[in-house]
């Protein structure tokens, strides 16, 4: 079995809310490896997106350990936390989170500029066309629909070329049809670009195209399902 | 991609995409604003002074009791400025037996003491010589003057020699014609010293006169004045500074007169005065401008910290971006600058005959560099505490929304933002009481802003909730308590600074030009011998219909402080040396004039007894360097006389009644050489020398010396002051309204949003209008009255511890607060709200959620 590209160690998440803790993660542990996709599953509520934000760095447990890429994220500084989503991750978030300020060409920059990658104009272009937007570059967020802003963050997403796609319900705030088609782009190009894709979601026929399902109830693991591809 | 390059990238995309809107509008505002008021009051002020000027006909005079060396004129010819050489000397002057006018009706003295004056080249270099034109009685200016072999009397000696125009006078071992009577000249301002009549004659014809023998008293003169451009005239002052020698003086206009001092610093004040509120104005539009974007650019940072940038570069990014905003807006801003003082130039110039463009220097680069500074500092000082926060944005954020704003650095940010306003008040100020006032002001007002918001929040629970619309409305300001302190406070500063400019500017001004009333006296009489004031006062009665006081004058040298001799070489300060090494005028009182007030320690009473020491003016003692309890020895006509001063006095110059740097208590003068000396108001007529002609032909020894023009020049000083701060009145006004609407604008956005979801619950547009509208009510009118307790306090203290004038509280203050905030503010509010009410909800929801 090849190295984990990210794992989770007795993963625990406490917060003080009136005057009892609330435990929202309990010791979860699971390993993901390179490649192939896994759905994070559960209930509102469950722990799903404080999990995500665990996994991606942008959080800090209570207890436990996250590695990424064989590297512990508790002995990393906010910055050099930083450094390693710029070289390993891609975000999609349910609410799109595209900066309104920028039209959808400069919000797919926006990564390649950050790293200094070379003809970051080029580059993000080419992934607007094959999100299908070649047509709608110069659009800003709030002139694009929902359907549209997600192919804009998928591209986005994808223009660093990372090694794993965080997604937070990506398909919440879309209709049924739009969201089909923004899963058929998103789990096309994590097929192309071999990335692995770590998608949080409670729907149930998203979670059906993933590789692996893990189910989570009241912060813990309650189900770990791989489909054999 | 580098930093930098990233950095402006993302400026011009927020740029286009119309982000930096309210804050680079900010911006222009505060750069235009302080700017213009800059460069404007910079321009008046130098104008008014040479306005003042015109009454030395020079810019400074250098005189001394040996010629002056040459280099003194040559420097100063090198420097690009105005140079004209003069003496002045006491001489008789005689008809020369071959007159052949028509003899007067009066017996004509044969020689009269003159005060001669010889001047060359371009004098007067400020204002002119008016000679008197039969017929006209404004009479008219001389184009030069006097030719070698001429001599131009005044009307006065003229008179007294019963000469007129080519009849010959003798001066000296000269013998001169007469072809012109001077009406007027450029010498008033040595005023009370210049007592005999005058003649003018060409300094070329002195030698002629063969009177400059060793020992005798001439005055050598050196009139310098700037060319139309440049201001060369500080570094030769600086440079004669450490030129003089003992016997040598330096002198303008506000040395020799304190009542044109007095009212050019209240000039200055004025027109500082209006410099700070711009600064205010400026600060709190930039502070409401730059948390506004820093809130709109939270999710950036977010994203970008997300993306794998660390915190230090998002620091970077913004600090770069704000660094390229401020340097472009404050250009921009100065450019702006330049326009908007042209225009106020140009509006003043239309309204006044002395303030025309051709008579302002042109506008100098320290106003910019101030104005530069300014938006730069303000934009830092507000923006840098918010953006280390926001560089810090947790990177959670977005994921999850709701999480709390990073906290803006508390209240370090609100600290080092007071902290940049402070300073950058006392640097316009360049009067640290005017800006302590003002910042006083400032931070009671935000204390204020903040005490009253929470105890309006308290009361509005305890208030009857009447209908969706109140609770809905009231509830808003409740839920923000922050962010409703800041904007009452916002808003109050704002209708502050715009009651300041004009109910409490209107009053200040108004009170000043009280100061100095129609009938304030046109000639000073003196000269009078103690047995001469009876006669003189009941001449004088009948002239001027009043009872006129007249005040005894002893002349005196200061010669020991603290039984110390007195060394002037030690006074580093010119004006110290000059005053120190001047005779001063001594008089004595009983009873305190009303143009005078004790500052410290007591006035004597009715009976003083032989402790009572004397008393200084103010001022005075503070350039000589005395203090209360200090003992001073004069040296009156040979004997000494001592006494410790038992007070200090504030003195209303500008009232142009005769007043004394130095009083005794009655008798302790008594036996010194006196004469008296009294000011009366004479109707001004066209030959209004001539009312006093008798008085002074009944008394010879009587001198009458006018002092109308000087009125009529601090007259009009304040009358373009007044209007000068009219039009800078009218630019801030706009720079206030500005501020209102950010004010207003600060929180639009949440505003919006909430309305979005009570419209999606159903809410009808008139009921959403009215919790707005209920809303900006009660903001406003609480705003309003803050502004008006705290325009009232800072214009009491201006005007009594800055400006020293009468200052009554003015109740309408408080309405025009109350009302102009209410309705203010709920208009801005409505007119910024209307809009979105016609938006589908959704739409809404979906731009800012």
């Amino acid at each position: 079995m090849p190295d984990p590209i990210l794992s989770a160690e007795a993963l625990t998440k406490t917060v003080v809310s009136g005057d009892a803790p609330l435990t929202i993660l309990d010791a979860v542990s699971f390993d993901i490896e390179a490649g192939g996709s896994i759905a994070i599953v559960g209930a509102s509520g469950s722990g799903k997106t404080t999990l995500l934000g665990l996994l991606a760095g942008l959080d800090r447990p209570t207890a436990g350990e996250v590695r990424l890429a064989g590297q512990a994220l508790s002995g990393l500084d906010e910055d050099a936390r930083a450094a390693l989503r710029q070289r390993l991750l891609g975000f999609v978030f349910q609410s799109f989170q595209l900066l309104p300020a920028l039209t959808a060409l400069e919000n797919v920059m926006l990564p390649l500029e950050l790293s200094g990658a070379a003809n970051a104009a080029a580059s993000a272009r080419e992934w607007l066309v094959r999100v299908g937007l070649g047509r709608r570059t110069t659009h800003y967020p709030k002139q694009l629909s929902g359907g549209e802003q997600q192919r804009v963050a998928i591209a986005r997403a994808f223009a660093g070329a990372p090694s794993l796609l965080m997604a937070d319900e990506p398909t919440g705030n879309l209709d049924g049809a739009t969201g089909a088609e923004v899963a058929e782009l998103m789990f096309r190009l994590n097929r192309e670009h071999g990335t692995t894709l770590v998608l949080v979601t409670h729907d149930a026929a998203l979670a059906e195209r993933c590789s692996r399902r893990l189910s989570l109830a009241d912060g813990r693991v309650v189900g770990d399902h791989r489909v054999e591809a | 991609m580098n930093t930098a390059r990233l950095a402006f990238r993302m400026l011009s995309r927020d740029w286009r995409a119309g982000e930096l809107r309210v804050l680079m509008a900010a911006l222009l505002l505060a750069v235009a604003s302080v700017g213009t008021v800059g460069f404007f009051a910079d321009r008046v002020k130098g104008a008014l002074t040479r306005q003042a000027n015109l009454l030395l006909g020079a810019d400074v005079l250098i005189s001394g009791d040996r010629p002056l060396p040459s280099a003194f004129g040559e420097a100063a010819a090198a420097r690009g400025l105005r140079v004209s050489a003069g003496l002045k000397f006491n001489s008789m002057v005689q008809r020369a037996a071959s007159a052949s006018s028509a003899p007067s009706s009066d017996t004509p003295a044969l020689a009269v003491l003159g005060d001669v004056k010889a001047v060359s080249g371009e004098y007067p270099l400020r204002g002119a010589i008016t000679l008197v034109v039969p017929g006209r009685p404004e009479g008219m200016p001389a184009r030069a003057i006097p030719a070698s072999g001429e001599a131009w009397p005044d009307a006065r000696l003229a008179q007294r020699l019963g000469v007129a125009t080519n009849d010959r006078i003798v001066v000296g071992d000269a013998t001169l014609r007469v072809t012109a009577i001077v009406q007027q000249e450029p010498e008033v301002a040595s005023g009370l010293l210049a007592i005999a009549p005058r003649l003018i004659i060409n300094l070329a014809d002195v030698p002629a006169t063969h009177l400059l023998q060793p020992g005798n008293r001439a005055t050598y003169r050196l009139y310098v004045a700037e060319g139309s451009h440049g201001t060369a005239l500080d570094p030769y002052l600086r440079w004669m500074q450490g030129e003089m020698k003992a016997g040598q003086r330096l002198e303008n206009v506000r040395d020799l007169r304190p009542e044109v001092r007095q009212t050019l610093d209240r000039a200055e004040q004025f027109l500082g005065l209006a410099a700070l509120v711009a600064v205010v104005l400026a600060a709190v539009a930039v502070a409401l401008a730059a948390s506004r974007y820093l809130r709109r650019h939270l999710d950036t940072a977010a994203m970008l910290r997300c993306l794998g940038a660390s915190e230090r570069r998002v620091l970077g990014l913004f600090v770069l971006q704000f660094a390229t905003l401020g340097v472009i807006s404050s250009a921009v801003g100065i450019v702006l600058a330049l326009a908007g003082q042209q225009l106020l130039v140009t509006l003043l110039a239309s309204v006044s005959s002395t303030m025309s463009p051709a008579e302002l220097a042109p506008p100098t680069w320290l106003p910019g560099m101030t104005a530069f500074a300014t938006g730069v500092l303000l934009l830092f000082g507000f923006a840098l505490p918010p953006l280390v926060a926001l560089a810090g944005a947790p990177p959670l954020r977005v994921l999850r929304r709701d999480l709390p704003h990073p906290r803006a650095g508390g209240w370090l940010a609100y600290a080092l933002g007071a902290g940049v306003i402070a300073a950058l008040i006392g640097w316009q100020a360049q009067d640290v009481k005017a800006a302590g006032i003002m910042v006083g002001g400032i931070g009671g007002l935000l204390i204020a802003a903040a005490l009253s918001a929470w105890l309006l929040i308290a009361l509005l629970k305890w208030l009857p909730q009447r209908g969706v619309t109140w609770r809905f409305g009231l509830a808003n300001l409740r839920r923000r308590p922050l962010a409703s302190s800041l904007q009452i406070g916002a808003l109050a500063l704002g209708f502050m600074a715009l009651l300041l400019l004009t109910v409490v500017r209107g009053d200040l001004m108004r009170n000043w030009r009280a100061s100095l009333p129609p009938d304030a006296p046109n000639q000073f009489v003196m000269n009078i011998l103690p047995d001469q004031v009876e006669g003189v006062r009941a001449a004088l009665k009948a002239l001027s219909r009043t009872e006129v006081t007249l005040y005894p004058m002893i002349r005196g040298r200061l010669v020991a402080v603290n039984d110390a001799t007195l060394n002037t070489a030690k006074f580093t300060e010119l004006r110290s040396r000059r005053l120190a090494e001047r005779e001063f005028n001594l008089s004595w009182a009983s009873e305190l004039a009303s143009t005078n007030h004790i500052t410290e320690g007591a006035w004597w009473g009715a009976h003083p007894g032989p402790d009572a020491g004397l008393s200084m003016e103010q001022g005075i003692a503070e350039s000589l360097h005395v203090k209360l309890g200090d003992k001073l020895t004069w040296d009156i006509a040979g004997s000494q006389v001592s006494a410790r001063i038992t007070s200090l006095r504030k003195v209303d110059w500008d009232s142009f009644r005769p007043n004394f740097f130095t009083l005794f208590p009655p008798g302790v003068l008594d036996g010194m050489p006196q004469t008296y000396l009294g000011a009366v108001r004479v109707p001004e007529t066209a030959g209004q020398g001539a009312s006093l002609t008798a008085l002074v032909q009944q008394y010879p020894n009587v001198l009458a010396i006018d002092v109308g023009e000087v009125i009529r020049q601090v007259q009009s000083i304040m009358d373009q002051v007044a209007r000068a701060v009219e039009f800078v009145f009218l630019f801030t006004l706009a720079g206030g309204l500005l501020v209102l609407q950010a004010a207003v604008a600060a929180t639009q956005d949440e505003r919006q949003f909430d309305a979005a979801i009570l419209r999606t619950l159903g809410a009808s547009r008139a009921q959403l209008t009215s919790a707005q509208l209920a809303e900006f009510v009660v903001l406003g009118s609480v705003a309003g009255l803050l502004a008006a307790g705290g325009a009232t306090i800072t214009g009491y203290l201006l005007a009594d511890r800055v400006f020293q004038i009468p200052y009554a509280v003015n109740s309408a203050v408080w309405l025009y607060g109350l009302l102009g905030g209410a309705v203010c503010v709920t208009v801005a509010g409505w007119l910024g709200t209307r809009a979105t009410l016609r938006q589908p909800p959704l739409a809404i929801i979906r731009q800012l959620g």
